[in-house]
């Protein structure tokens, strides 16, 4: 803690004398916050920034495995990679490359469906555990577990069980009577299945959110909608829900960047041969990036792209929350 | 509606003793079926709702039971998943404890996360203190710039981290890698303790400064030591991040001795031989102890979590 607290003397930013008043009167009075600030400043901008405008540049340009400089034994070879524009955007987003629109809209139904069930099925779980019932807290550590597990693990054991040969699914397929299902090789059931991972992984933390959301729901708005007669469904749809939606707006929000980003469970899960048809757009750049020839620059600008994406879908969320808020 | 004032428990009888005073209006007959409150329900219903959780802690604890049940089950016992004949061992620990690089991709790991932590923490927490209490210019920004690079999917950064990072010589080094962690963990601690510190009332603030210390004294001998449980929490969550991370690790490890779990685990199940009995073995050893920690500080997290957005 020392470290961070102890000598803002040596992070104050260095005196603004002779610039305009105004800067100086601001300065007077927000150093403090400033210097407070500075060390996250810092690393965003010498971590995050500056790759990030690497990344951009790159993207403008042809650069790959064979072109960027490297050193082979004792020699530097220079980079040779040109700038070409925007070439690679405009390949990618005409469809001349032929993976981006196929990629985004399985990213699109892979984020939708997993939030849609992380969604209902949290909110379903935390309503049943927020009514009064026996053994409750043992239910609650019970539903969290899966958190618990860190992804790549979960992804691990499930893989395991989906193993067309000797996994727990088909056995007991097996036993009912029916024939197993190809599930990992299967374009279809990849799908199925990485889904299934995810929501699996994913319930907890919602239903854990929506819990905490559900009980900060003053009891005497409940109380006030009984005597109001309102039908239990009533009482759902016009106490709780708008009680819910700050949280409900944070974690849909969290969740949707998380799940369009989510990496471990598609690339561990089907592995790098096998995942071609069930790639999110993450994924995808990844393989572009460290793939048999890599494409540094397809892999920057798929990573501009979707980041860009995420960025329009988070202003457009906030705008649209914002504006239910007035309207109510 | 609103006119149905009775306590709920006997409505019919006060409905017929009142009834004549409010007969318009409200519209309620005398067919009207009685509300349930929210604490009553039928017998059925009890048992609807324990049939529901039971089901839904099933599927969530299978899966963990699953792998514990096939790493106590020798090394080709994953290839007969039902049953139980031939009992349990450990030799799956002892091969992958003793036997497999296990032990020092756990150390890697633990040191790489940790690593991660403490600058993280250490870096973001006075940020969130002046993200939760001043309003200074620029606050807003930064606000937005901490959300957004909650946003930046791996293939943004990795490229660019790469190069940099092969420039400057820390592939395939502790360094480099903890490094690279902090662009995950640092905007995300400072988001994490920004809804810790405000849930510490703004009064111990004040009292500080009628005392006479600065906004660095006040923070650092009133409020930060308020924010034990904070810090830990954020510790823990960005220590997971790092544990868990596989994208990043990937990439930019490569020699056998150096790798993370996240990575090392992929060799016991390689495209020819499949050892799930030591994959089962080496995640318990990962799971357990983590999980367990895990469930002490979880109903923390999501306060945490949840705090930090709420009230942007």
């Amino acid at each position: 803690m020392k470290t961070a607290t102890a000598d803002p003397a040596t992070a104050v930013r260095p005196a603004r004398a002779g610039l305009l008043t105004r800067m100086k009167r601001s300065y007077d009075r927000h150093w403090y916050a400033w210097a407070m600030v500075l060390p996250v400043v810092l690393v965003i901008g010498v971590l995050i920034a500056y790759p990030l405008g690497r990344g951009v540049y790159l993207s403008f340009t042809d650069a790959n495995e064979l072109n960027v400089a490297k050193q082979l034994g004792a020699t530097e070879i220079p980079a040779t990679y040109q700038f070409v524009g925007f070439d690679n955007y405009w390949r990618v987003l005409s469809g001349a490359d032929g993976e981006f629109y196929p990629k985004l809209l399985w990213t699109v139904v892979w984020t939708v469906s997993c939030v849609f069930f992380h969604y209902t099925i949290g909110l379903g779980l935390a309503l049943l555990l927020n009514r009064k019932v026996r053994g409750r807290s043992l239910y609650r550590v019970l539903l969290i577990l899966p958190w618990a597990v860190p992804a790549f693990v979960a992804t691990y054991i499930w893989r395991m069980m989906y193993n067309s040969e000797s996994g727990i699914f088909n056995a007991v397929l097996g036993q009912l009577g029916m024939g197993p299902v190809d599930w990992l090789g299967d374009t279809f059931m990849q799908k199925v299945a990485v889904i299934g991972v995810n929501v699996w992984l994913g319930v907890p933390f919602m239903m854990v959110a929506v819990l905490g959301g559900l009980q900060s729901i003053s009891s005497e708005q409940y109380e006030a909608a009984e005597m109001d007669g309102a039908s239990p469904w009533q009482r759902f749809r016009h106490v709780t829900l708008p009680g819910l939606r700050p949280v409900s707006a944070t974690v849909i929000l969290l969740g949707t960047i998380w799940t369009f980003n989510m990496f471990p469970i598609i690339y561990l899960m089907l592995g790098e041969a096998n995942a071609l048809h069930s790639e999110i757009l993450v994924t995808y750049a990844y393989r572009l990036a460290f793939g048999s020839v890599r494409d540094y620059a397809g892999a920057a600008t798929y990573g501009i792209l979707i980041l860009s994406m995420l960025l329009v879908f988070a202003v457009f969320y906030r705008r649209m929350l914002n504006r239910q808020e007035v309207a109510r | 509606m609103s006119t149905v004032t009775q306590p709920r428990k006997n409505a019919p009888a006060a409905h017929a003793a009142t009834g004549g005073h409010r007969a318009a209006g409200s519209g309620s007959g005398s067919g009207r079926r009685k509300v349930r409150g929210r604490e009553e329900r039928s017998p059925l219903a009890s048992a609807g709702l324990h049939g529901a959780l039971i089901v839904a802690s099933l599927v969530a604890v299978f899966p963990i039971a699953y792998m514990i049940f096939i790493s106590l089950r020798g090394r080709a016992g994953w290839t007969r998943p039902t049953s139980a004949e031939g009992g349990l061992e450990i030799s799956n620990y002892t091969y992958v404890l003793t036997e497999t690089a296990f032990p020092q991709w756990f150390a890697n790991s633990v040191l790489i996360a940790a690593g991660t932590t403490l600058i993280g923490v250490f870096v973001a927490a006075s940020t969130g203190y002046a993200i939760s209490r001043m309003r200074f210019p620029g606050h807003k920004s930064l606000m937005w710039v901490l959300l957004v690079t909650q946003m930046f999917p791996v293939a943004v950064l990795i490229v660019a981290l790469y190069n940099i990072l092969g420039r400057l010589g820390l592939l395939d080094s502790y360094l480099g890698l903890i490094l690279t962690y902090c662009s995950v963990s640092v905007p995300f601690c400072a988001w994490m303790m920004k809804g810790y510190f405000d849930t510490i009332p703004h009064e111990i603030d004040e009292a500080g400064r009628v005392d006479g210390l600065t906004p660095f004294g006040t923070f650092y001998r009133l409020i930060l030591p308020l924010a034990k449980p904070g810090l830990a929490v954020t510790a823990f969550y960005s220590f997971l991040t790092a544990w868990g991370e596989v994208a990043f690790a990937r990439a930019f490890l490569s020699t056998d001795s150096m790798l993370t779990l996240s990575v090392g685990l992929q060799s016991f199940i390689g495209q020819h031989k499949a050892e799930w009995g030591y994959l089962t073995a080496s995640a318990v050893i990962i799971t357990v102890p983590a999980g367990l920690v895990f469930l002490l500080v979880q109903r923390n997290l999501v306060a945490g979590l949840t705090a930090g957005g709420t009230k942007g």
